[in-house]
This record gives structure tokens, sequence and C-alpha cells, in this order.
């Protein structure tokens, strides 16, 4: 039996424990990450959505930024959604004048930036190399990529990129956590496999 | 209601109503009065703001009609700050509710600190495409909530006294309304919904999960840090915060050690380091010398 990845989602804020029931249901295991301490020996990194600017301030005041800062730009393979992916992006447009960020991912992302509540949605998206059809796109509070830099984008929705990655740094505008399908839990941890030296990807049970 | 635009985009469904309410999570929600509280919530770390003319604590004290706020209050709170905002509306005033969801906020509070509307029925909010949050006192009242379309759900405290102990109250009975349908048969379902009057289709949903089947936050008297980490150990998934962070010494300080405390709530020693030096809190009021009429929790049907 292939050994499971050790996946660690950052719980300061936000909707953490659907990541880890999804994870776990994708094959692998969790751990809660609140403390610097809690990123040793993690296989990937999961930062969920949420409020961003919690999150941020929390991890600032934690010295957990520059803790995940340094653990991401090693390599830990890492997955952002929604508020994941502004923590991720390089440039925030819309932000608190000082909100600060993991500059993991060359990207430009606005907060909020399909507006308000009201504007939340649902949308089948395309997502490349997923089998198995559209994806189900939970869309709240989403924040835009006004520019996807030099990633890779692997989704798009009404020209906007919504899916991207650059080396093993996913991030997702949407909520995969919230949708029931597993499949890009799973993306990411053969994502994560990949990059430990040569393990073999996880088994999916 | 939810809508679709072309090429299956949908808004204002479920799924994103109750999902504004996950992503909340682990958060604390902030009553503030003007713009300029909303941004030192928003600079605490709060992950979401309630706009009101009033904190619980002054509705109370000054008596009279409570109603929903001022819309250019509302409107220059949402200017100030790029968190999501919250506004209160009456039990049952679904015309204040509509003015609420034309001035796109985020999430409508149908909320016993305002003065009663109606006196049978809440708002039917399954016809809004705005998401609304509701206290309760127990299962029963939560689950009459959902089946009206609530997305959230809030325990109903004490608001306005900076007394925990009607929050701890109401927490419990939820968990032990939840508890007790564990091996229940579906028979028993259905007499225990008629005991709550409550669906019993909710009540299944609840016995599968273990839990509501929506986000329920704990509010009403919060106004320490050790007292939003005992909600959190409690089981709720964040706190609402009233008058407890403006009616303290320091509100800024007060602010950031709650959203700390909310997150490191099993951490004795952060909230050690988190409550030490934050000044007075609010004062704080013995509730058996409020007179019964007074209270707000018994307001909802």
């Amino acid at each position: 039996m292939k050994e499971r990845p050790l996946i660690g989602v950052l719980a300061l804020q936000g909707a953490f424990r659907e990541h880890v029931r999804a994870l776990e249901a994708a094959g692998a295991q969790t751990r809660l990450v609140r403390l610097k301490e809690d990123l040793k020996g993690l296989d990937g990194l999961v930062i969920p959505g949420g409020e961003s600017t919690t999150m941020t301030m929390l991890m600032e005041r934690m010295g957990l930024l520059e803790a995940v800062r340094q653990a991401v730009s090693s390599g830990l393979p890492t997955l952002g959604t929604c508020a994941g992916m502004i923590l991720l992006a390089d440039r925030i447009d819309d932000g608190l004048p000082q909100q600060e960020s993991l500059h993991a991912l060359d990207i430009a992302v606005r907060r909020n930036g399909y507006g308000r509540q009201l504007d939340s949605f649902e949308a089948e998206l395309e997502v490349s190399g997923l089998e198995g059809g559209s994806f189900p796109g939970v869309f709240i509070r989403a924040p835009v990529v006004d520019d996807a830099g030099s990633t890779e984008v692997l989704a798009s929705h009404e020209g906007r990129p919504v899916a991207v990655r650059q080396g093993s740094v996913m991030a997702l505008a949407f909520h995969p956590e919230l949708s029931g399908d597993l499949r890009l839990h799973r993306e990411f941890l053969r994502l994560a496999a990949g990059s430990r030296n040569g393990k073999a990807p996880v088994e999916e049970s | 209601m939810a809508d679709t635009r072309g090429n299956g985009v949908l808004k204002g469904t479920f799924k994103v109503k109750a999902g504004l309410a996950e992503m909340l999570k682990g958060g604390v929600i902030m009553d503030v009065v003007t713009p300029e509280h909303a941004r030192i919530a928003e600079e605490s770390g709060a992950c979401a703001v309630m706009a009101l003319e009033r904190v619980p604590a002054d509705i109370r004290a000054d008596g009279g009609v409570a109603r929903m706020s001022d819309p250019a209050l509302v409107r220059a709170i949402k200017e100030a700050v790029t968190i999501p905002v919250m506004a209160k509306c009456r039990i049952g005033h679904f015309v204040e509710a509509r003015i609420l969801e034309s001035l796109e906020i985020d999430y409508i509070d149908e909320s016993e600190v305002l003065t009663p509307a109606d006196e049978e029925n809440h708002i039917d909010k399954w016809e809004f495409k705005v998401p609304f949050v509701c206290g309760c006192r127990d299962l029963g009242e939560a689950l009459r909530r959902i089946a009206e379309g609530a997305a959230m759900i809030r325990t109903k405290g004490e608001a306005g006294t900076g007394n925990v102990v009607e929050a701890v109250r109401h927490m419990r009975a939820v968990n032990n309304g939840i508890r007790k349908l564990n091996g229940m048969s579906y028979a028993e379902l259905v007499h225990e919904s008629k005991q709550l009057g409550a669906s019993v289709e909710l009540l299944a949903e609840c016995q599968r999960q273990g839990r509501l089947p929506v986000v329920n936050f704990s509010a009403g008297g919060i106004s320490t840090p050790a007292d939003a980490a005992l909600m959190m150990q409690l089981g709720c998934d964040g706190n609402f915060v009233g008058s407890g962070i403006f009616k303290s010494e320091d509100p800024l300080r007060m602010a950031k050690a709650i959203v700390a405390a909310t997150t490191y709530h099993d951490k004795p020693e952060i909230l050690a380091e988190v409550s030490a030096g934050l000044g007075q809190p609010m004062r704080g009021v013995e509730l058996s010398t409020i007179p019964r009429e007074e209270l707000l929790a018994g307001r909802g049907w």
C-alpha cells in the first residue's frame, strides 16, 4: 500500500473543514495549520476560502505569514481557493492598503471583482486536463484574475481565468470544497505526490 | 429566488447563499454604527460587519421602536470597508428586507434586536436573492427559520447585556436537540418534529449530519476573548459580537483579541496572552434584573 500524502489545511478562518473532508475523501491525511510548527513535514498545503483580510492579519500576528511564504517558495505544493488565491497572488487590487500576500503566483487579482454577494454564482467550467466532463464552479464574492502573468490557465469563465497553475502552486477563484466533486482535490494530490522526489502518485480509494 | 442569466450562470441559489456563511466560519462579525467603527472592525480582522444605527446595549437603554437603519448609513458603511456588510430588518418586515436587498447588502439579519413587525410570520426568505441569517433559542426554532429559507443561523443569546449566559443556554439547547436525534427511527423523528414544530425532513438532515444543515454562529452577550472561545468550544461556527467591542475601553484591541480568541479557542496560553491588559470590557447586566417584557430573545416564533 502506498503512503498517503499529508496535506496541511490553513485553519485560521473560513471553510477549512470542507477541504479536510474533501482531501480525506480523495485519499490524503490532513493536519490543521494554525501555528508555524504545524507546517513541518507536510507534503502539501491548502489555503481555503474565507475572508482574505482576516486570514492575512492572523498570519501576520502569529508569525505565520513569513513561515508559509518560505515553505511555498521552497516548493511546498499549494492549493489556494478564493481567498486562498488572493493570498497566493503577487499583486492584489482593491485590497486593504497594507494587505500582505505570499507572492507565490505571478497573477494580479481584484478582490470581490465579480461584485457583492448578490453577484455570487454557480457555473459549469471546462478545466483543461480534467476528465469526466465539466466541473461545478461555485463562486462566492470571488476574486477576478486581471492578469494571469506567466501562469498556466487551466480554466476560464466568460473570458476570465478562474483556475491557474505555476509549478506546484495551483489557485482557483471558486470553491471545489463546496461542490461535492473531488476531481480537483485529486488533481492537487497528484501534483503534491509528483513533487515528492519520485514518490509514486497516490492511490485513489 | 434563484435566477438564470444566459449560458447557465445561476445566481441567488441556496448554495451560494449558504456558501457565503461557510466562508465566514471561524470569524467574528462585529456590530458597527459608523463608517469609522467599520474601518476599525476591518482593521482588527473582522470577517464581516453588521451595519446598524445603535448597538443593542443602546437600543435596550433607549427603549421605543427599533427599526431598520437609515439607508444612507448602511451605504456609508458599505463604502468604508471591503469585507461583507450585513444589516438588520425587523422580524416579518419584508419591505425593510427588500430595501436592504436593493442596497446590495451581503446578508440580512431578520433580528429580534429590532422591534418585531409581525407577531406570527417571519419573512419568506426563499423569495429573496440576498441570504438571511436568523436567531434561534433551540433546535425547533432554528429549523423553522431554515424552512423559511434562512441560509445561516445564530443563537440569540440576550443582546446588549454583555452577559454570555443566554448565549450558552441557547447553544447548549441546539446541541442537546441534535444529540437527542441520535438513533431515532423515522417514526420517532415524526413525533419529535411535532414536539419541536419543525419539519421532519430537516430533522432527518440534522440526524444524518449530526449538526444543523447550515452554519450556526453564536450571538448575544459575548464581550471578552474568553467568551468568544467558550462559544467556539461549545460548537458554534463563529461569533457575532455586538456591544462587546465598541462599549469596551479600547475597541481596536478588544476586537483584535476576540478575533484571535475565536481562531485559537482551544489554546489557553494564546487566550491568556490576547486577554492581558485589554482594559475594561463592557459593564454587563445580570439577567435577573431585566424585566421579562424587556428581554429580546423571546421575540420570534
